[in-house]
């Protein structure tokens, strides 16, 4: 993959100057993977999300690139189109032979997960080309923090608040990225910001690919996440690693291969004690909620371990 | 003249959009219209045209997948019914909005609920404002041509707006008919070359489509569309004109039927057109001064030229095949009363909803409108403006 200097060297295809907050996940997670993409010729699609309407306002664009937003859960079928005319006018001769281009969607947990999630498996399953990104915030954020099929277990949102009874959300996050792997695609992986390397060297991967490729990128949401620090996004991301809340692994051509392995996996409370969503879960009597995560977060981890051939954890 | 063929509603669009060849098609199927996806994707796996065909997972992504593919820079085409059109609503707006000139078929069919499968517009109707150019279609013949005219139509530099083609569903799209083709030469130089605008495929050129647009400028783009509707009105006569030229059959906004002498006529849309024809003859016959007006463009909304062909009568009435519920009359029908207002002595105007969920519309019916209008005409009471046809009650 590219080093350090010949990223710094590319051009930033997302101007700055754009309305995202300082220190969010979503742009970073944008920029990383424009920056390995940047070789081709692009054309990207948004869903409708903050990233969307941050970076669109009329008569304003951040995008240098060729860019299109139609609606919210499209994104995926929007591009398809795209690629499908791109075939169609390479096929007959009336667009350039030596000329390729990548097509990149970017599209929210919301977005993606949730209101997308039939378009994307549509377009996966009939094979376009292209690179499908979710920066992963784990709720609507643009909305005002709604809980989204992303959002964690015990996790506060505006629709799943922590109430007197109720303690935050009730259910279990989905598991889009195996989700996406039933679909057989060529390319698929988990990544995260903080983890810049990876994620180019994996945005790099997914690019080079003939036929669909994904990423899910967990990309925090310091509103969202109820963390005062606005710089928090990069060690809050790594902590997410190093918990196995969020694995780094990819899946090519079928085969699972785990990217980092923590030497002693941190207790998941590390990571949600840092976020005000799940302060509610550190009073006494929802201890048994804590251990409950815990314990989601050890069966996946221990499923991912045994799908990529590792050893378990002592 | 052309080859003279015996085709459906639905093969006579599938025959014109392998003359029209689009790059893209994206559809999913739908009763009545899947044959016009099926015909067409013959058409793709032999090889008989250039088209790369998309079969979705949903008409909301038919649409969206056609809206991705006219935005990159090539000539698209759809078609759907029913509750594809309802499903495909908020991509409607999307398509127009965002000025691509996408055609798409509606095979016309009831909504649910109760589910039926039949003939009639309330699915059209319910996209009366969702900024389409909507061309309706009195039998196979008019549906082919009106699709090859459509193509001109949206992609004129003046409009650049999407137009749906729209025919009864299984009375026009499953019945044969005798109708004339084009040769595909003479399709093919009458649609022309497609010239994209703004391409999203031309990297070298970035430009950004479909962002988020506020109280600044908001008005001005939906003010433009207005713009587009009125321009388009010109450019369909337009069009009309260099496709009489060519095939020697003529198209308007409407076809007027006797309506020169007549003090009572009937308006409507679509396939009960040759209906209420025939009987116009019968009452001529028994000198009833009768007329018809069969409206082929309903978006843009030719309202003057309506005042103009209608205002002299002393009744008319409207035939709706949709209800708008809760509404004065149906669709048609408190559009065309409005305009009449402009009229200086405007005609007593009457509504009729029939044919609702493919409900035959008979002879016998048409003739009692045109009695009740004749009563009207004599000064006889209305004894309700706004009524069904064809119910039992």
């Amino acid at each position: 993959m590219a080093t350090l200097k010949e990223l710094s060297q590319r051009p930033e295809l997302l101007a700055g100057g754009h309305r995202l907050c300082a220190g969010c996940g979503a742009s970073i997670a944008v920029r990383q993977i424009l920056l390995a993409a940047s070789k081709y010729p692009l054309v990207a699609v948004n869903a409708t999300g903050c990233l969307e309407v941050a970076t669109s306002i009329y008569p304003y664009t951040a995008w240098r690139i060729p860019w299109m937003h139609s609606a919210f859960e499209n994104a995926a079928a929007t591009i398809a189109g795209i690629e499908a005319m791109y075939r169609s006018l390479k096929r007959q001769g009336k667009f350039p032979q030596d000329r390729t281009i990548k097509f990149i969607a970017f599209g929210g947990d919301g977005g993606t997960y949730d209101i997308g999630l039939q378009a994307l498996s549509g377009a996966l399953e009939r094979g376009h080309s292209f690179l499908y990104v979710c920066y992963d915030n784990g709720a609507y954020m643009n909305t005002g923090i709604q809980r989204s099929s992303s959002t964690p277990f015990g996790a506060s949102t505006t629709t799943s608040p922590a109430g007197k009874v109720i303690p935050g959300k009730l259910q279990e996050r989905k598991d889009l990225t195996a989700i996406v792997a039933a679909h057989h695609i060529p390319y698929l992986a988990q990544a995260t910001i903080g983890q810049w390397r990876d994620l180019v060297a994996k945005a790099e991967k997914a690019l080079s690919v003939e036929g669909p490729s994904f990423l899910n990128v967990l990309a925090p949401c310091h509103r969202g996440w109820r963390v005062s620090e606005i710089d928090s996004a990069v060690s809050i991301s790594r902590l997410a690693v190093e918990t196995c809340f969020w694995p780094l692994y990819e899946v090519e051509d079928g085969r699972y291969q785990l990217n980092y392995k923590p030497k002693t996996k941190v207790p998941l409370t590390e990571w949600l004690k840092a976020q005000g969503r799940f302060e509610h879960l550190f009073h006494p009597e929802r201890a048994e909620l804590l251990e409950q995560a815990q314990q989601q977060v050890d069966l996946h981890w221990d499923k991912l371990l045994e799908l990529c051939g590792e050893e378990k954890h002592p | 003249m052309g080859q003279i063929v015996a085709f459906t509603g639905n093969t006579a669009i599938a025959e014109a959009m392998r003359q029209i060849n689009p790059d893209v098609c994206a559809a999913y199927p739908i009763t009545p219209s899947t044959e016009i996806m099926q015909q067409y994707s013959s058409f793709v796996a032999d090889g008989l045209v250039d088209t790369e065909l998309v079969a979705v997972e949903s008409e909301h992504s038919a649409l969206s997948a056609c809206i991705g593919a006219a935005a990159a820079g090539g000539r698209v085409m759809t078609a759907t019914s029913s509750q594809g059109l309802a499903l495909m609503w908020e991509m409607l707006y999307i398509a127009s909005g965002t000025r691509l000139p996408i055609v798409m078929t509606v095979v016309n069919r009831a909504l649910s609920s109760p589910l039926n499968i039949h003939g009639d517009h309330s699915d059209s109707m319910g996209a009366r404002d969702s900024g389409w150019i909507q061309l309706y279609s009195e039998n196979a013949q008019e549906a082919y041509d009106n699709l090859i005219q459509a193509m001109r139509i949206g992609q004129d530099m003046r409009v650049r707006l999407p137009v749906m083609v729209c025919m009864d569903g299984f009375i026009i799209s499953h019945s044969i008919e005798r109708m004339e083709l084009l040769a595909d030469s003479q399709v093919k130089n009458f649609v022309k070359e497609y010239i994209p605008h703004y391409p999203l495929l031309d990297t070298d050129h970035p430009v950004t489509y479909g962002p988020i647009d506020l109280q600044d400028y908001y008005t001005e783009h939906k003010r433009q569309q207005v713009e587009a509707m009125r321009e388009a009105k010109g450019v369909i006569l337009e069009v009309a004109e260099e496709f009489r030229a060519l095939s020697g059959r003529e198209y308007a906004f409407f076809g007027e039927y006797q309506l020169r002498d007549a003090e009572v006529a009937i308006m409507v849309l679509g396939s009960a057109g040759g209906t209420a024809q025939a009987v116009v003859d019968e009452l001529r016959a028994d000198g009833v001064k009768a007329g018809l007006l069969k409206l082929r463009v309903f978006r843009p909304f030719p309202w003057e030229e309506i005042n103009q062909s209608l205002g002299h009568l002393k009744a008319l009435a409207v035939l709706d095949r949709a209800d708008s519920f809760g509404a004065f009359g149906g669709p048609v029908f408190h559009e065309v009363r409005a305009a009449l207002m402009e009229s200086s002595h405007p005609p007593k105007v009457l509504g009729h909803i029939y044919g609702l969920g493919g409900r035959d519309l008979g002879l016998e019916d048409i003739r009692r409108v045109y009695r009740e209008l004749e009563r009207v005409a004599r000064g006889g009471q209305v004894n309700q403006v706004v009524d069904y046809l064809t119910v039992r009650e």
